[in-house]
Parts: structure tokens; C-alpha cells; sequence
């Protein structure tokens, strides 16, 4: 993605689990959602989908979707709910490193 | 195309052992203990597939017990040699870098009060000889180990330790675990000294369902299983006839043409190592190079990027083959024999387990690396991580 608003990093390759998240953000609403991902197939597709959701909704939409709501997407079954669990925290992060971002610049 | 290479894990069953074992499951029905024709048909098949497959490892006949799997042969070895002998000692040495069916019959006995012992491993997983040697005390009663490591094919000195308890003034049994050894690596029990030896069928293409275990005669080993006697007082239950003529077959076909065998396998795994090391970069080998690994084992980790994810992009090629990494196990713990060896974590969940039968062919293997390199690629491109992270 050219100059995204947000990057974060969630999870580290120690735990085999992680995500680099991209959120390029115009008047408060999210109009592109990228991620890179190192983990399992699981991963990757949690890291989709969850782009997927916050595409083209609003900050306070996107800080409402669940860990439910990208597990239901994909009926992931118990043992890769840890992604699910990754990726919407990666996304929490994006949105509030954006809301600290926007705060400091008043 | 469709590549198999996950033969460590199980193999197709070659069309003569099938063939082998039909009759068996269609009119040779009877039930090994009868007496009458019928039953005596089967167990003579049975009796044969024990003297085929001990003339393999230079054994006797009678010293085969068929079991239903190397792990039950394993499970058997184990607790059976470790009760039965509880009144000459109580401790046990094993490895690190044993499988599941070897650790977890340990880790119940350590809950029965005996004292096992783990020995470490170098970076090519080859056990540590002298901290085995002192850990070999007057309570010692049992040495149970891998012949060739499952993951990385590291082929252990067996012959080594076999002296190491010969040399001991009391007796210690020492049981050898071959399920990812035989027909490619050969062993002689007499010769090196072997009191146990556990064997897989499905891993040598014979069908699933069945395993041995060889006992040394004369060995003091008590039932872990309880039930009505079969031809084998140590393994109750009506035998699988059928799995175990398989067995004995696939057994037969291994090694009547064991050297060009292996030498089939060993070309390949050659070619794919070359392979693999020319044109995908950042990649590590786990384990031995040469001749002190198994001639069908590759094991490579693919940096930066995650076993399952490759391990999938593979399959979608039509590509099998197994990963240790924690995604894929269910667990989510990096392989510990991969750990034993120091690699860290973030490299362990990129590590890729090849396994050759002597059925792969010269063009599956550079059809593999035709795809390997891009699936790699294509996985970095989308990684977070990147070169010289790690």
C-alpha cells in the first residue's frame, strides 16, 4: 500500500503467528485495508477477511467488529481461533495508533 | 502431477502386497487358533511373515510378535521390559529427540516412581554418547532410542551404545525403536546387540494396522495389554491376519532389492537437497549431510515464511509433504526435535520434512523444483518478515 495512514505489527515470528497491518484512512472512514502475514494458512486467511470487513466502514464501525464476527466468516474451528484473536488485535492497534495519531496533530 | 513425498509418515501399499493379502480377507478367513484346516491356513501365514521379516534383521522366527503398530511395539518394549525387571532397577535412559510413542510410555513411567533420564543431542541430532555413558548406573534397566530419527534422518550410533551396556556389569536392556529405519537403513540385531527392536508395515509399504516388535528370546518383558491369548502371549486379541501376511510381503519385496533401493532413494534425496539449496535462498538443513543420514530424508526450514502456509501452497500443486511447524500440529508448539537440535522457534515453524519411497521418480523431484522456489517466493513477497530479520 503507497503512504498508508497506519502500520502496525501484531504477533512475532517466534510464536509463528503474525501480522503487519495497513489501514490508509480518509476523513475517519477506512477506504483501503492491506496486511502481510507470516503464519499458517489459517493466518492468512483471518488477515483477508479481516481487511476484508474494515474496508469502507468508518472508524467507530471497524472498532465494533468481534473476534466473532471473523471467526463466523470463515467458521474457524477452536484450535486457529488464536488468528482470529491476532488479527482483530492487529486491527484494534491500527485504529487506535490512528486516534493517538490524530489527537497529537489537534 | 502428483508428487507423494511424505512417506515417513505413511506409504502407498505396493499392488503385490495387496494382492498378497486378499485371499486372506475374502475365502482364507480362519482364525489362527483353530484347529481345524481353515485355521491353520491362517496361522501358517502368519508364522511365515514372522520368518520372512526376522531373516531381514537376522533373527528368529519365534522372537516376532506382530502388534497393531510400531507404537503399540514401542508402548510394549517399553513399560513391558520396565515392570517385568522393577525388582533389578528402576531407571531409564532414553533421548530428546524420541517420538511421541517412545516419550509418552516414558513420561507413565516416570508417574510410577521410575527415573528416566533424556539425553541431549548435537545440532545434527546425534546423541550425546558421553552423557549417556554417565548416566548408566547400577539401577539402569532399559536404553531405548531411535535407529534413524523420524524428522531429520539423523541415523544413530546404534552400534556404539549397544557396547557401551554390553560392557556393563549387569544386564541392560536396550530397544531400538526402527520404524523410520527399516529398508533403509539395515540392521542385524545379533550382530549390534539389539534386545528389542520395533517395526512399522505401513511405513515400508504394507497396510496400515499393523507393526512387530523383535524380542531377543530369552528377554524378561511383561503384557501391557490383558485379554484372551492369541498366538502371541504378549499381545492378546485376534490377529490381523491379513495385515500381517501384508506385512510380511511388503517386507519381502523391501529387501529383495534393498541396496538398489536405497540407492534409488539416496540419488533423489541428492537431487532435491542440490536442488533446494541452488535455487531457494535463505534455507537451513536439519540434520546430517552424507552418508550418517537416512538415504529418504530431507529436511529444510524456508526462512521467513511459515511450514503450513507452504506445506498447503504445495498441496495445491499437487505436492505432499509434512511440516513440524506449530500451526500444523495441534499443539502449536514448534517440533521438539527441532528445538532439541537449537533451532529457534521462528526458523522451526518454516521447516519442511521431504520423505522418499523407492517409488518417487527423477522427474517428480525436478518437478518439485520447478514449484518449490515460487511457492517460497510468492510467500515472502506477502511475509512481514523479512531477510536478516532472523
Amino acid at each position: 500500500m503507497k503512504d498508508p495512514t497506519v502500520s502496525v505489527v501484531e504477533g512475532d515470528p517466534q510464536c509463528g503467528d503474525m501480522y503487519q497491518m495497513f489501514l490508509k484512512i480518509e476523513n475517519d472512514r477506512i477506504i483501503d485495508a492491506k496486511f502481510l502475514s507470516f503464519g499458517c494458512a489459517a493466518n492468512i486467511a483471518t488477515g483477508s477477511v479481516t481487511t476484508e470487513l474494515a474496508k469502507g466502514t468508518t472508524i467507530d464501525e471497524a472498532e465494533k467488529i468481534s473476534i466473532k464476527d471473523i471467526a463466523k466468516e470463515l467458521g474457524l474451528p477452536a484450535v486457529k481461533m488464536h488468528c482470529a484473536v491476532l488479527a482483530y488485535k492487529a486491527l484494534r492497534k491500527a485504529i487506535k495508533e490512528y486516534r493517538e495519531k490524530k489527537s497529537a496533530s489537534g | 502431477m502428483k508428487v507423494y513425498l511424505d512417506n515417513g509418515t505413511t506409504t502407498q501399499v505396493a499392488k503385490e502386497v495387496l494382492d498378497e493379502m486378499s485371499p486372506y480377507l475374502k475365502e482364507k478367513f480362519g482364525h489362527p487358533l483353530s484347529l481345524y484346516s481353515l485355521g491353520q491356513e491362517a496361522a501358517d501365514a502368519v508364522e511365515n511373515a514372522q520368518k520372512t521379516i526376522a531373516k531381514t534383521i537376522d533373527a528368529a522366527g519365534e522372537e516376532i510378535v506382530f502388534t497393531s503398530s510400531a507404537t503399540e511395539a514401542n508402548d510394549l518394549a517399553i513399560r513391558g521390559v520396565a515392570h517385568a525387571n522393577r525388582k533389578a532397577g528402576d531407571r531409564i535412559i532414553t533421548t530428546k529427540i524420541e517420538n511421541p510413542s517412545v516419550l509418552k510410555p516414558c513420561e507413565m513411567l516416570e508417574k510410577e516412581g521410575f527415573k528416566v533420564d533424556y539425553v541431549n543431542v548435537d545440532s545434527q541430532g546425534f546423541v550425546d554418547l558421553k552423557q549417556l555413558q554417565k548416566l548408566i548406573n547400577k539401577d539402569t534397566i532399559l536404553v531405548s532410542m531411535a535407529h534413524v530419527n523420524d524428522e531429520i534422518g539423523t541415523i544413530e550410533p546404534i552400534e556404539e551404545v549397544s557396547k557401551l551396556l554390553q560392557e556393563q556389569k549387569h544386564k541392560i536392556y536396550f530397544h531400538v525403536n526402527a520404524a523410520a529405519s527399516y529398508a533403509r537403513v539395515p540392521v542385524d540385531v545379533k550382530q549390534v546387540g539389539i534386545d528389542l527392536l520395533s517395526l512399522s508395515a505401513h511405513k515400508i509399504h504394507g497396510p496400515k494396522g499393523v507393526g512387530a516388535l523383535y524380542l531377543r528370546e530369552g528377554a524378561k518383558i511383561e503384557p501391557v495389554t490383558y485379554g484372551y491369548i492369541s498366538m502371541f502371549p504378549l499381545k492378546p486379541g485376534t490377529e490381523n491376519v491379513p495385515a500381517i501376511v501384508g506385512f510380511g510381503k511388503a517386507a519381502e519385496l523391501a529387501f529383495d532389492n534393498f541396496e538398489k533401493n536405497v540407492e534409488h532413494m539416496r540419488k533423489l534425496r541428492d537431487k532435491l537437497t542440490d536442488g533446494i539449496e541452488k535455487r531457494v535462498p535463505y534455507v537451513v538443513l536439519h540434520g546430517p549431510r552424507g552418508e550418517k543420514r537416512s538415504p529418504s530424508n530431507v529436511n529444510y526450514s524456508f526462512k521467513y515464511v511459515e511450514g503450513e502456509s507452504i506445506l498447503l501452497h504445495l498441496d495445491l500443486n499437487g505436492i505432499s509433504v509434512a511440516t513440524g511447524s506449530a500451526c500444523a500440529t495441534r499443539k502449536l508448539e514448534p517440533s521438539h526435535v527441532l528445538t532439541a537440535i537449537g533451532v529457534i522457534p521462528e526458523v522451526s515453524h518454516g521447516a519442511i520434512r521431504f520423505t522418499l519411497s523407492r517409488f518417487n521418480t527423477s522427474e517428480e523431484i525436478d518437478y518439485v523444483l520447478n514449484v518449490l522456489p515460487k511457492v517460497i517466493e510468492n510467500l515472502r513477497k506477502i511475509s512481514p518478515v523479512k531477510p536478516g530479520a532472523f
